[in-house]
């Protein structure tokens, strides 16, 4: 029997991969890609919690955050269209409208 | 779950066939080499859920995941893809610093996991089964949640509405 620790681990490596993914790339692409990697490793802490309580709760909430995933990547897909238009680049630094 | 050796293989290959995708996700330099790679990190993860008898979300993680959210990823991909951006950094200024930072964070949040593992003693797995799992799901759903689950379609309608009014050429 694994322990439920291990799932702790394994989310929290999966979380860190993913906010370095933010705070370091460039594109994006891949900056909405890490975030998504951040949401499935909450997704993992929440499945294991749900099998050591053996309560269906958290595989509920875990549905709620995959659909919150889904409505993020469409928003924010869109708006990476949107800027290409205008300003022919998907790089984060040189997103500086507001920027005088 | 059968006491035996199969779990804990099943557990430890998808974790680490995760965990090591996740990192080519972050370090690969074209954006759809990344999408492929996050593609099998999310499909490790639907094998973690299986083996967690969590077969319903295994399911959805499969066809919301891995066949709707990464195709409408490598379908932007596809429409912005500038050859240009392949000779540009990949990092910004900030990287070491960040990266360190992150790998503190880790540490920070492992340490307690770690130090206290013979104080903190999560119950094991609890022997209640959740089969069936779609129904169980079903009707904490429809019963307990119901007001979530109308709010997360509220949700969907206006993120839909939003990504085409953003989408759009002209509005």
């Amino acid at each position: 029997m694994i322990p439920t620790t291990h799932y702790l681990f394994l989310s929290l490596a999966l979380f860190t991969i993913g906010v370095v993914g933010v705070l370091t790339r460039r594109n994006v692409i891949i900056i909405l890609m890490s975030i998504e990697l951040i949401l499935n490793a909450v997704n993992i802490n929440l499945v294991a919690f749900s099998r050591m309580f053996g309560s269906v709760n958290g595989q509920i909430f875990a549905i709620f955050i995959i659909t919150d995933a889904a409505a993020e990547a469409a928003v924010g897909l869109g708006i990476i269209i949107a800027f290409f238009r205008n300003r022919e680049t998907v790089l984060a630094d040189e997103m500086d409208l507001l920027k005088w | 779950m059968a006491n035996g050796l199969l779990p804990q293989i099943v557990f430890y290959f998808f974790a680490a066939l995760a965990v090591v995708s996740a990192i080519l996700v972050v370090v690969s330099r074209s954006a759809i080499h990344s999408a492929i790679f996050l593609i099998t990190s999310l499909l490790a993860t639907a094998g973690i859920y299986l083996q967690l008898e969590a077969e319903f979300l295994f399911v959805v993680q499969i066809i919301l995941y891995v066949g709707g959210i990464m195709v409408l990823f490598v379908f932007v991909i596809m429409l912005v893809n500038l050859d240009v951006s392949l000779h540009q950094l990949q990092f910004n200024r900030q990287w070491l610093v960040a990266t360190v930072l992150a790998i503190v964070l880790g540490i920070h949040f492992s340490l307690p996991l770690w130090l206290d593992r013979g104080v903190v003693n999560l119950p094991p797995p609890s022997a209640a089964t959740m089969q069936p799992n779609s129904e169980m799901i079903g009707q904490a759903l429809f019963q307990n949640y119901m007001l979530p689950f109308e709010i997360a379609s509220i949700l969907l309608l206006v993120a839909m509405i939003g990504a085409v009014v953003m989408a759009k050429r002209r509005i």
